[in-house]
């Protein structure tokens, strides 16, 4: 599994904004994918209540969702596929190196899945001696950089064009030092040329899935690139890497998902591929696989369902989230510290590696809500955040400091009388010691605040007072 | 065995055991009846009218339509298509009766082998099932007759497709597929455009790993 660095979160965090590369990548990205959802959601006009219906289907889902795991199993061995059921990532490695394994596999080309960032599945294949080649575009950029991706759907969301050039030429040594990378078109043709034999030669292809139907037995990805197909189409092997939450009952229903998935994600209406595979290659059929596999990954899910948390495995995957918090915008993805970063993340995480080591990421949010309005399945993000600081804070995880400072504001709370007294006093005396420039460039016990902007001073008075007083002198009517 | 403890997991979280006979039923009824959602309005349209919806989708997505007036006139347009592409007269065609009845020799420029893409395929021309108006989408289901290759591997893809095949919704689409294929086919591609990418500076680019351009010709069938 990845080494988590989440616990560093403060750290990344620093570190993140202080790197101008970052930050280029993140100002000239986020605004562009907020403005493409947004002219997507204005162009139809049933959008909000197909989100309804999207929050629905997967409530109705995970609530029958034995059901419709044991549904979907005996439709893809009909249809000669195989599932292969594993309760944690250990499990779902070893069913993917033992199917790779017998089919004597030398190289896996890879779709892009997060369940398989989440099982860390290359390293696993390399340690066994398999070659495994991410083929998405930022997905393989990625894997050159030995990198994780630093957001779900555009992996290489904190990379420059600079960043693209140096890498390939570092990597690509057999092409001639001197080529010239005039435009983006450049970086694009070397890759589907670098990537075009190694589809060609690869023995297993693994792809992730979007959804799972359970009345056909299939399997469902999206992509732009359609990477993923030649992954799936052509090696003699394909296994599919699913978490159990993937599930959908029906055709209609994984429709009405489509519906608002990639309008959700990129903007666009549908993505270029959405491709339903179902089972092996048919008698008659001049392609496709041998051998279809769904390789069934619990890892976490399961002990969420009956929780607060269970309204997070509404969640497919579609990125809206991050696009759009102000956090994230700020940092990038990798100071998240591990597979799923942004708001999803902060929930998410927890649930799968444990609260202690990722407490901050719940606590990262300024709790705006912009997460929860844009989400297609309507996920109260910010409440499950809220959940888990109360979690955290239940346990003991908190820091002393932040205990002591959250039990003084309580007692103060809790007495009006003393909380106005005390108000009144500290923004009396800041506001005269900030008389002269009406802000602080440096104040103890807020550097945090202070090292990367000022504090406006309080202009001397505090809103119940100011408030009380423009009452009285409101003009009756 | 795992796949008890994966469910048994599941029910304990759900607060009870496997569901009584009654509601597995019901649940079978609903996967049997697949109800339709909620279906956007604006696919619901006179036929002529979400035809020329579908043709606006694809344009709006990169890809290129032209409209012929029937079968005899599918090789002219196909040629003419390469010659303004600069592109070479070999293509690789799916073996399906519809396009196997087309008289190609009208064109003897054009060398057409039967069967599934390979890797060195420039040209590749597919056998549309339906079409989707509601965002410019073609309905690609795998057989025989359809190989999945000739959708990803060619660098142009041409989609030979009837006029009446076009319907409004996703869901029409499927029921299509239902009534006449029955089975899922093992793979069944919804293509919308060329492919492309935008993982280079969250930029437009097209052209990534499938084909670089997507070309329909629409055959007027009087339908």
């Amino acid at each position: 599994m990845h080494v988590a660095t989440s616990s560093a979160f403060k750290e990344n965090a620093h570190d993140a904004l202080a790197d101008t590369g970052l930050q280029r990548a993140l100002a000239r990205s986020g605004s562009s994918f907020i403005a493409r959802r947004a002219a997507a959601v204005a162009n139809l006009p049933e959008f909000e209540q197909l989100r309804d219906t999207a929050r629905d289907i997967k409530n109705h889902t995970l609530a029958n969702l034995d059901f419709y795991l044991e549904a979907y199993e005996a439709k893809v061995l009909e249809s000669g596929g195989q599932v292969h059921w594993c309760s944690d990532a250990d499990a779902a490695r070893a069913a993917v190196l033992a199917i790779c394994e017998k089919a004597g596999a030398r190289t896996v080309t890879k779709g892009k899945s997060m369940i398989g960032e989440e099982l860390a599945i290359n390293e696993h294949l390399e340690r066994h001696g398999i070659e495994p080649v991410e083929t998405d575009l930022g997905e393989y950029i990625i894997q050159l950089r030995h990198e994780l991706p630093s957001h779900i759907i555009a992996p290489a969301f904190h990379l420059n064009l600079e960043d693209w050039e140096e890498t390939f030429r570092k990597s690509h040594t057999d092409l001639p030092a001197d080529r010239v990378f005039a435009e983006r078109r450049d970086i694009l043709t070397e890759a589907r040329t670098k990537l075009r034999s190694r589809f060609l030669a690869a023995d297993v292809g693994i792809t992730g899935a979007n959804f799972l139907i359970a009345e056909t037995g299939s399997s469902v990805i999206v992509t732009n690139e359609g990477n993923g197909d030649l992954t799936q189409t052509l090696p003699r092997v394909h296994i599919v890497l699913a978490s159990i939450e993937k599930m959908v009952p029906t055709i209609e229903d994984c429709t009405s998902l489509l519906r608002v998935l990639a309008r959700s994600a990129t903007g666009q209406d549908f993505s270029v591929y959405t491709t339903f595979s179902t089972g092996a290659r048919r008698a008659g059929d001049l392609d496709g696989p041998e051998e279809y596999h769904v390789v069934l990954v619990d890892n976490g899910r399961s002990a969420m369902i009956g929780t607060e948390f269970q309204e997070m495995l509404r969640c497919i995957r579609c990125a809206a989230c991050m696009n759009h918090c102000p956090v994230y915008g700020a940092v990038g993805g990798h100071a998240y510290g591990w597979v799923y970063p942004g708001p999803m993340g902060a929930v998410l995480t927890p649930s799968l590696i444990g609260v202690k080591q990722s407490g901050h990421l719940p606590n990262a949010s300024t709790f705006c809500g912009k997460c929860e309005s844009v989400c297609p399945v309507r996920i109260p993000l910010p409440n499950l955040m809220r959940h888990w600081r109360e979690r955290e804070f239940e346990r003991h995880l908190t820091p002393a400091s932040m205990r002591w400072n959250l039990g003084l504001w309580a007692f103060l709370a809790r007495r009006p009388g003393l909380y106005r007294m005390v108000t009144r006093v500290a923004v009396f005396g800041l506001g005269w010691l900030g008389r002269k420039r009406g802000r602080f460039s440096k104040m103890p016990f807020a550097s945090g605040w202070t090292a990367a902007r000022d504090l406006p001073a309080p202009e001397g008075e505090t809103f119940f007072v100011r408030y009380a007083r423009e009452q009285r002198s409101r003009v009756p009517r | 065995m795992t796949k008890e403890a994966v469910l048994g997991a599941i029910r304990r979280g759900l607060r009870r055991g496997a569901l009584p006979e009654d509601q597995t039923a019901m649940l079978r009824g609903r996967m049997e009846r697949h109800p339709r959602q909620l279906i956007p309005a604006r696919s619901r349209l006179p036929h002529a009218e979400q035809v020329d919806l579908f043709v606006r989708n694809v344009e709006k997505e990169f890809g290129t339509v032209v409209r012929v007036a029937g079968d005899a006139e599918v090789p002219g347009a196909v040629a003419d298509y390469l010659a303004a592409q600069n592109l070479p007269g070999h293509m690789v065609m799916a073996p399906h009766p519809e396009l196997r009845a087309i008289d190609w020799s009208a064109r003897p420029l054009l060398e057409i082998r039967e069967g599934r893409a390979e890797g060195s395929d420039m040209v590749s021309v597919q056998h549309g099932f339906a079409a989707i108006a509601e965002t410019g989408t073609l309905m690609l289901p795998s057989a025989a007759e359809r190989p999945t290759t000739l959708n990803i591997l060619s660098d142009t893809e041409i989609v030979v497709l009837r006029a009446s095949r076009v319907v409004g919704a996703y869901e029409e689409a499927w029921d299509l597929l239902r009534s006449e294929i029955g089975a899922m086919p093992r793979n069944v591609m919804l293509v919308t455009g060329p492919s492309r990418s935008a993982d280079i500076e969250q930029a437009l680019e097209l052209g990534a790993h499938g084909p670089r351009r997507l070309h329909v010709v629409l055959v007027d069938d009087g339908q």
